[in-house]
């Protein structure tokens, strides 16, 4: 990890009418880093991800991804991240090969490309006999990782992971994370929300989001001490009661 | 481009993978000629007939035989004298009441013009309209009859003689319905399969979360619009052949004009009811919603089409209505192409016209198709 910042942003504001759904938030990401992003439902999470991968534009405020700006430069910015949501978004009416080939062709990857990381990441997951197989018949633990290893398929510098584990058994919650950490070893950025607090101790850095700001900003450990606590749930539970917390 | 090429291949392989896609590319196209040109039928048979016969003439006579001889008519009335209130129509055990005038032999024979008057129960205004011109039509033939016959008899400067019947004209000389209604079936097949189908394939993507997907990679508005247009543009024109060939096996509907008019026109149209379709997937979140928009819009173009009721019938204000409806153009070629034999210069205008269409409903649907929401 180098001191680099991928991800930057100032004051950056999304109103729906009166209502701020993301109010003023300043942070940044560094490259490389594995950087979590916290907070209840409702916090605003989803609508800052929005801004940040150019589906929604942001309000006020200043923010680039990847040196891009979320304001005009939000398909420049596509080029370069990885998305993957909750939902699981591949085609289910595709094959995993199928799906491979949808989406890296749209990121544009030539076809010695496609094969070579297709054959690759096929080997890795160890799917190669349900490879042909239409992905709604391959069993539910396996999507998210072919989701995810479709959203990185292109290399991306970022990859978005919005609730990536939600629904997930612990073993395959684990081996989830193990990929993460592969992804991030290679060098990509890794922005991840989660509900799971051990899932955030994983993180190198993490943000906490309470109605629309940002409550808690740091590493896991010095939030921890910042809150004089043992683990990430007591730290989660005092920022979302509103516990007076100073933003280093 | 060549995202293009990735999505292409995307939506065909789902489209014809999509079980119930075949059906309707198939079975619906051949199932909708096949019932409703014979269920949707503007054939009238069986009309009640009311003679007034006021000349009790040898040839007024001879003209009700024609009458009762057709196949079409039911002489069920035979009197002599006008009833001004016209009972047997109220009643509704007459269809149409003719009256043949005093002196209509004579004044034949003078080669005075004669005038047949017809009080017809316009309850039902297109049986209406077909009774009557079912019964010109028995008066023009017996016209035509007479003057063959008894050429002889007739003023040698003027070989024929008039008999006005203030009518309405059809074309359609062999008064088969079925060719009227086919092209327009055609027009109905064709645009159902672009309006249901693009914008039920959009939504279903915003239904399934797909979409976000698509919208957070580099694809371009242009290239996602085309690639999803394109297929259904394909299944468009791949239907239009197969009914036009059951139109042609099957119907024998004539074709006198040069079919690839209908083609040439087609391939613009397509991309009207499409853009419309998109159009329709902009608005909505559902599947069930985009459905009900597409059937709402489906049913005034339907109705407002001129395909049922001639468009000269409808008032004036609906009649400007339809000019904005693009089915009325494309079975106006259909009609004029297939059964008039029109050629370019005929159907110029409804190319340019739809061509216009398409640039405003698409350049609309592009606007409004957001990879980034405000």
């Amino acid at each position: 990890m180098n001191s680099e910042k991928i991800i930057e942003t100032t004051k950056l504001t999304k109103a729906f009418g009166s209502f701020k759904a993301v109010n003023e938030i300043t942070f940044d990401v560094k490259k490389g880093e594995i950087f979590g992003f916290l907070g209840a439902n409702g916090a605003g999470k989803s609508t800052a991800m929005k801004m940040l991968t150019g589906l929604l534009s942001p309000t006020s405020g200043e923010a680039t991804v990847a040196g891009f700006d979320v304001f005009t430069q939000q398909e420049k910015i596509k080029k370069n991240i990885g998305y993957m949501s909750q939902k699981f978004s591949l085609y289910d009416d595709l094959s995993l090969l199928e799906n491979i080939k949808f989406f890296g062709g749209i990121y544009g990857l030539s076809k010695e490309q496609l094969n070579e990381r297709g054959t690759a990441m096929i080997e890795r997951l160890g799917l190669a006999d349900v490879s042909h197989k239409l992905l709604k018949e391959v069993p539910l633990g396996w999507k998210q990782k072919i989701a995810f290893s479709v959203a990185t398929l292109h290399q991306p510098k970022i990859v978005f992971l919005d609730e990536p584990t939600g629904g997930v058994d612990p073993i395959t919650r684990r081996q989830f994370w193990e990929m993460i950490y592969e992804a991030a070893d290679n060098g990509t950025t890794v922005f991840v929300t989660t509900h799971y607090m051990d899932e955030a101790e994983y993180c190198n850095r993490i943000s906490m989001m309470v109605d629309g700001r940002i409550a808690g900003y740091g590493s896991p450990k010095e939030l921890k001490a910042d809150f004089k606590t043992e683990n990430m749930d007591e730290v989660f539970v005092k920022i979302a009661r509103g516990e007076n917390y100073k933003l280093q | 481009m060549s995202a293009l090429k990735f999505i292409l291949q995307k939506e065909f392989k789902q489209i014809f993978r999509d079980k119930g896609m075949l059906p309707i590319i198939f079975v619906m196209p051949i199932m909708q000629l096949m019932v409703l040109s014979f269920a949707a039928t503007f054939d009238v048979k069986n009309i009640q007939l009311e003679v007034v016969d006021r000349d009790h003439s040898q040839l007024s006579q001879s003209l009700i035989e024609k009458y009762v001889a057709s196949e079409y008519f039911n002489l069920v009335h035979f009197k002599h004298a006008t009833d001004p209130k016209g009972t047997s129509l109220q009643e509704g055990s007459v269809n149409i009441s003719l009256e043949i005038p005093y002196d209509f032999e004579k004044n034949i024979m003078q080669n005075t013009p004669v005038t047949l008057s017809a009080k017809v129960n316009a309850i039902d205004g297109m049986t209406a309209g077909i009774s009557a011109s079912y019964a010109q039509s028995i008066i023009q033939e017996f016209r035509e009859e007479f003057v063959k016959e008894n050429i002889g008899l007739l003023d040698q400067g003027k070989k024929s003689f008039a008999i006005n019947f203030s009518m309405q004209n059809w074309y359609n000389a062999t008064l088969d319905y079925k060719f009227y209604m086919v092209p327009g079936l055609l027009v109905l097949l064709v645009s159902m399969i672009g309006m249901f189908l693009t914008s039920m394939n959009i939504v279903k993507e915003k239904e399934i979360g797909t979409i976000e997907q698509l919208n957070v990679t580099p694809i371009t508005k242009g290239e996602f619009i085309i690639g999803k247009v394109l297929p259904f543009w394909c299944i468009g024109m791949f239907v239009l052949s197969l009914g036009l060939t059951i139109a042609k096996l099957v119907f024998s509907v004539p074709m006198q004009g040069p079919i690839y008019l209908i083609f040439l026109f087609a391939m613009l149209y397509l991309f009207v009811v499409l853009g419309i379709g998109l159009f329709i997937s902009t608005l909505a979140d559902t599947q069930q919603q985009s459905m009900f928009i597409a059937w709402f819009f489906m049913v005034i173009f339907v109705l407002l089409s001129g395909m049922f009721t001639p468009i000269e019938n409808m008032p004036v204000w609906a009649q400007k209505i339809t000019l904005l409806n693009p089915f009325r153009y494309f079975i106006e070629v259909m009609r004029s192409v297939l059964l008039k034999g029109a050629t370019w210069s005929d159907v110029k205008m409804n190319f340019f016209i739809i061509g216009i269409y398409g640039v405003v409903i698409n350049t609309m649907s592009v606007l409004a198709y957001r990879k980034t929401n405000g």
